[in-house]
C-alpha cells in the first residue's frame, strides 16, 4: 500500500507548477490551430500558456470546479457554447477599450461575457463537374424536391448544423423550419455521416452534388497533397447572398469568473484580437477575421466578397434547444 | 471468533471497494433525480427507442461475432497442432492493442464510396455512379458490429484459451475415450466446462461494447452512449443524461442477471493439469490447412491490414507526423496504465476471495457494485468521477478555510482523478477475468489449507495467488492495454499539459486526418506489444 502511495505522489507531484506569469487555458480549439498564436503570445509577452484542449464536457467541468478552477480562459468553437457559459455564470466582464476597437459590437457580448475571435460560414459545397456554381442558392433550396438523393451533411446534432437550424427558426419560425428540415433529410444521399472534409469528398467521387460545410475546411484540403484533388472538384457557394445573407458562426473566448490570472486572461484576449493574431487565424485556419481591415488569406479572399446574416448570435442562440429538438423529431441522423 | 473477525475483514474490505468504485455512479444517478424530465420524455417520445434497439442489436452482434471467431480461434490453438500455430497463439492477441476508432477510420478510408477499393472497382468495370452497382456501406450498424467485433474478440480469445488450459486435459481426452468427435468433444465438453469464463468475457465484450463512443459516432450509428454524449452536450442536460445512462445500466444489469439466473446450479471446479507438450488433436491434411487459413484471415482483416494502413500513412505523411514528443506521451501513458493495472488487480484479488469465503448474504455484491464503471461511456464516467471528487474537495477546503489552508484542486486537477477514473471503469475487467480463474480452484483445496490451520489470508497467499498467477496476469494485461487506449474521460480529467498516446491521437482523428498522428496510433499498438509478450512467455512456460 506505502509503495501504491507513494507511487501516486510522484504521479501527482508531475502536475506543472503555477508560476503568475501564466494564463490557463480551457479549449476546444485543437492544438495544431491555437499553439502557433499561443506561442507568439507567449514570446511577445513572455506570459506561458498552460492548456487542457477537449472537445466535450470542458463547461461541465469548469462549473463543477467552481471557484477552484485553474481555468482563466475558455476558448470555444462556436456560438452556443460562448453564450451557454454565460447562461451558467460562469464568465467575468472583458473590460478592454482594446477589445471594444478591435471586434466589432456585432460579435461581443452586450454585456461584455463573451467576445468573438473568428468568424466561420457556413457554406454550400456544389459540384463542378455536375452542377456548377450556384450564387443565387439559398438554405431553403436545400429542401427543393428537385435535388433528391444529392445533399451530404454532417450530423443535424453537430454544432455548426445546430446553428444553422437555430438561424432558420429565428428567422422562419418552428412549423416552417420543421417543414424544411424534412425536407432537406428527404434529399439526402446518405445517412449524416462524417465531418465536413468528409462531404466535401462524397461531392468528388459523385455520391452527392451539394454538401454544407464551413469554409476553412475547404482551405485545409486544398494545403494538403492527398487531399487537393476532393477539395478542387467543388464550388464553394456563399448561400442567401439574394436576401438575408450567409449563416455566420464564431470561435470565441470568456474569461472565467473565478480565473486567478485574470489580467493574463485579458492580455490573451486583446492579443488575439488585435491584428497579428487575427491575421494569423486568417492565414494558418483560413477563418474570416472579426477586426475589421485585416487582410484575408490569398486563398480565403480569393473566394470573394459575401453578405453576412446579420441577425444578432445571442438571437439565434435562443432557438438552439428547439432546433435540436426538431432534429430529434424527424430523426435526422437515423 | 478469530475466523469470525477475519471475516469481516475481508467484508470491510469488498463493501468498501464495492461502494467507494460504485460512488461516482450513484452521484450520477443522484443527479438524474434532480430537476424536470422534459428532456428526457422528448427523448422518449421520439427517438429513444431506435436508440434502445440499435444498443441491443449492436451488442448481440457484437457478443455472437466475437463467439463465432474467438471460440474455434482459442479451440484450435489450445487443443490442436497445425502449421504456424505457435506464431497465431500470441499474433492472435494483437488487434487487442487497437484502440477500435483507429480500426474503424482506417477501414472507413478503405471501403467508403470515395475509398481506393471502390474507386479501383468504378475503374476496372467502368461505373459511373452509386447506382450503377451495389458495395455494402460501412458506416452502418453491421459495419460498426464487425468493427468492434474484431478489436474485442481477443478477450473472449484470450480468457476462453485460459480456460481451455485450465481444465483437466483428461476430461476431453476420456470424452475421446468416449467415443465423442472433436466436435461433440468441442460442444459437449470445453464449451460447457468453460461456460463461465466465457460469460465473463462476454459480459466484458458488452460492456466495452455499449460503452464504445468514438466508433458508432464515426459511424453515425445513434445509440444509448451517443445519446448520452447529445443531451449532455446538445440539450445540456446532466440530468436527462444520467437518465439514459440509467437505462443503460438496467440493460446490462437484466443481462447479467438472466446469465447468472440460467446457470444457478452449476459448478466447476477443476485445476489439476494443464496441456501438455504434445496437443490433443493433430490436424492434417485439409483440416490442418484450414485451420491455418481461418487464423490467417482473423490476424490479416483484424491486425496487418490496418496496421499496414497506419505504416503507409506514417511513411507518407512522415514529416508531418514524426514528432519527437511521442516518447514523453508514452511515458505518460504506460505510467498510468502500470499504476493502474497493479491498484485494479490488487482490490480485485480482495474482492474475489471475499465472495468466496464469505458466510454472509449477497457476497457477490460488491464486485458487482464495484464493476458498475464499465458500462459508462468515457465522458459521462469522467463527470460522474468529478461529482464526488469535487464535493470532497470542496468541503475539505471549506473545513480549512479558517485556518486560511487552500489545497485549491489537489485531486481534480492532477493525475490522480485519470487514475481514479481508470479504476472505476476498468475494475471490472481485472473482476471477471480473476473470478473465472478462481472459480476453477476447487474449494476442497480451501478445506485442505484450513485443516492444516492456514488461516484465510495465508491461504490466500500460499493456495490460492500461486494458482492464480496466469488469471492474474490476464488480468493486468487486458488493463494495461485497455487504459493504453482509453480516451474520453483522459480528454476530459487530465491535468494542464498532460497528454497521452491516445488524447494525441484522437486530436487528429477527431478531425479526420489520422494521417497526422499515423506514428503515435502505432506507437499505442507497440506499446501494446509489451504485455502481450510478457503474458504469452508465461504462458508458455506453464504449458
Amino acid at each position: 500500500m506505502k509503495t501504491v502511495f507513494t507511487l501516486f505522489l510522484g504521479l501527482s507531484a508531475s502536475a506543472p507548477a503555477f508560476a503568475s506569469d501564466v494564463v490557463n487555458i480551457y479549449s476546444f480549439r485543437q492544438p495544431f490551430l491555437i499553439q502557433p498564436i499561443l506561442d507568439d503570445f507567449t514570446k511577445q509577452t513572455g506570459i506561458k500558456t498552460n492548456v487542457v484542449f477537449a472537445k466535450k464536457g470542458l463547461i461541465e467541468r469548469v462549473k463543477r470546479e467552481g471557484k477552484h478552477s485553474k481555468a482563466d480562459l475558455v476558448l470555444t468553437s462556436n456560438f452556443s457554447a460562448l453564450i451557454q457559459l454565460e447562461d451558467l455564470k460562469l464568465t467575468q466582464t472583458i473590460k478592454s477599450d482594446s477589445v471594444n476597437n478591435n471586434v466589432p459590437a456585432a460579435f461581443r457580448d452586450g454585456d461584455g461575457q463573451w467576445v468573438a475571435l473568428t468568424k466561420r460560414v457556413r457554406n454550400v459545397y456544389s459540384s463542378k463537374e455536375r452542377i456548377g456554381a450556384l450564387p443565387k442558392l439559398t438554405y431553403e433550396d436545400l429542401a427543393d424536391p428537385k435535388y433528391k438523393g444529392q445533399i451530404c451533411t454532417r450530423s443535424g446534432k453537430h454544432p455548426y448544423n445546430l446553428g444553422l437550424v437555430a438561424s432558420m427558426i429565428a428567422h422562419h419560425g418552428e412549423a416552417q423550419t420543421k417543414e424544411w428540415l424534412e425536407g432537406v433529410k428527404a434529399n439526402l444521399a446518405r445517412k449524416p455521416q462524417g465531418n465536413d472534409r468528409a462531404q466535401v469528398k462524397a461531392v468528388k467521387e459523385g455520391l452527392c452534388n451539394l454538401a454544407l460545410g464551413n469554409s476553412y475546411y475547404l482551405g485545409k484540403m486544398l494545403e494538403d497533397k492527398e487531399q487537393k484533388g476532393w477539395a478542387e472538384a467543388v464550388n464553394i457557394n456563399f448561400p442567401n447572398q439574394v436576401n438575408r445573407g450567409s449563416h455566420i458562426n464564431v470561435s470565441g473566448a470568456v474569461i472565467t469568473k473565478y480565473a486567478k490570472n485574470p489580467e493574463n486572461a485579458l492580455k490573451l484576449i486583446e492579443y488575439m484580437t488585435d491584428s497579428k493574431a487575427q491575421n494569423m487565424y486568417a492565414s494558418l485556419n483560413m477563418e474570416y477575421p472579426v477586426k475589421s481591415g485585416v487582410e484575408l488569406s490569398s486563398l480565403v479572399a480569393s473566394w470573394g466578397s459575401f453578405k453576412e446574416d446579420s441577425l444578432p448570435l445571442d438571437e439565434i442562440s435562443k432557438y438552439r434547444p428547439l432546433a435540436l429538438k426538431l432534429i430529434d423529431e424527424v430523426k435526422f441522423d437515423l | 471468533m478469530t475466523n469470525k473477525f477475519k471475516l469481516s475483514k475481508w467484508q470491510l474490505f469488498a463493501w468498501s471497494t464495492g461502494l467507494i468504485l460504485s460512488a461516482p455512479l450513484f452521484f450520477l444517478l443522484f443527479e438524474s433525480l434532480q430537476g424536470s424530465s422534459e428532456v428526457f420524455s422528448h427523448l422518449w417520445d421520439t427517438v429513444l427507442w431506435d436508440y434502445i434497439t440499435n444498443t441491443v442489436l449492436l451488442v448481440l452482434g457484437v457478443c455472437v461475432l466475437s463467439c463465432a471467431i474467438a471460440l474455434p480461434l482459442g479451440w484450435l490453438t489450445a487443443y490442436c497442432s497445425f502449421p504456424g500455430k505457435k506464431q497465431f497463439e500470441w499474433a492472435l492477441m494483437l488487434p487487442l492493442a487497437m484502440p477500435t476508432y483507429i480500426i474503424a477510420y482506417v477501414y472507413t478510408d478503405l471501403l467508403d464510396y470515395a475509398g481506393p477499393v471502390q474507386i479501383a472497382l468504378r475503374e476496372w468495370f467502368g461505373w459511373q455512379s452509386p447506382n450503377d452497382y451495389w458495395f455494402f456501406d460501412i458506416r452502418t450498424l453491421p459495419g460498426a458490429i464487425v468493427m468492434i467485433a474484431l478489436v474485442l474478440y481477443p478477450y473472449l480469445f484470450l480468457i476462453f484459451k485460459t480456460a481451455l488450459r485450465e481444465q483437466s486435459f483428461k476430461l476431453v481426452q476420456a470424452s475421446q475415450l468416449m467415443g465423442l468427435s472433436p466436435w461433440q468433444s468441442f460442444f459437449k465438453v470445453s464449451l460447457v466446462l468453460s461456460r463461465g469464463a466465457i460469460v465473463a468475457a462476454l459480459a466484458l465484450i458488452s460492456m466495452e461494447t455499449m460503452a464504445d463512443f468514438a466508433t458508432v459516432s464515426y459511424f453515425a450509428v445513434s445509440t444509448l452512449t451517443t445519446a448520452v454524449y447529445d443531451t449532455w452536450f446538445g440539450y445540456y442536460s446532466l440530468t436527462a443524461a444520467a437518465k439514459i445512462s440509467g437505462v443503460m445500466l438496467l440493460l446490462l444489469f437484466l443481462a447479467l442477471m438472466a446469465e447468472r439466473f440460467s446457470r444457478r446450479n452449476q459448478s466447476v471446479f477443476e485445476r489439476q493439469s494443464s496441456v501438455n507438450s504434445e496437443s490433443l488433436y493433430v490436424l492434417k491434411g485439409k483440416s490442418a490447412w484450414l485451420a491455418t487459413a481461418f487464423c490467417s484471415f482473423i490476424l490479416f482483416i483484424a491486425f496487418v491490414i490496418p496496421i499496414a494502413v497506419l505504416i503507409n500513412y506514417a511513411i507518407t505523411y512522415f514529416d508531418k507526423a514524426w514528432n519527437v514528443e511521442f516518447f514523453s506521451y508514452a511515458w505518460q501513458s504506460l505510467k498510468v496504465a502500470g499504476v493502474v493495472s497493479l491498484i485494479t488487480i490488487t482490490l480485485s484479488v480482495f474482492v474475489v476471495f471475499y465472495q468466496r469465503v464469505a458466510k454472509q448474504a449477497y457476497p457477490l455484491i460488491p464486485g458487482r457494485l464495484a464493476s458498475t464503471g464499465y458500462a459508462l461511456p468515457g465522458t459521462v464516467l469522467a463527470i460522474a468521477v468529478l461529482l464526488p471528487l469535487t464535493l470532497l474537495e470542496n468541503t475539505i477546503n471549506t473545513a480549512l478555510e479558517p485556518y486560511n489552508l487552500d489545497i485549491g484542486l489537489l485531486l481534480t486537477g492532477s493525475i490522480f482523478t485519470i487514475i481514479i477514473a481508470y479504476i472505476v471503469r476498468f475494475y471490472a475487467i481485472a473482476h471477471g477475468a480473476i473470478e473465472s480463474s478462481f472459480l476453477r480452484i476447487s474449494p476442497s483445496l480451501d478445506m485442505a489449507s484450513q485443516s492444516m490451520g492456514k488461516s484465510q489470508g495465508q491461504t490466500l497467499r500460499l493456495v490460492h495467488l500461486p494458482l492464480l498467477r496466469r488469471g492474474l496476469l490476464t488480468a493486468a494485461l487486458l488493463v494495461f492495454i485497455e487504459c493504453m487506449k482509453e480516451l474520453p474521460a483522459a480528454l476530459l480529467l487530465r491535468p494542464f499539459n498532460f497528454e497521452s498516446l491516445a488524447t494525441h491521437v484522437f486530436q487528429y482523428v477527431s478531425d479526420e486526418q489520422l494521417e497526422l498522428a499515423s506514428i503515435s496510433a502505432l506507437f499505442i499498438v507497440i506499446v501494446g506489444f509489451i504485455p502481450l509478450y510478457f503474458i504469452n512467455r508465461s504462458m508458455e512456460q506453464r504449458s
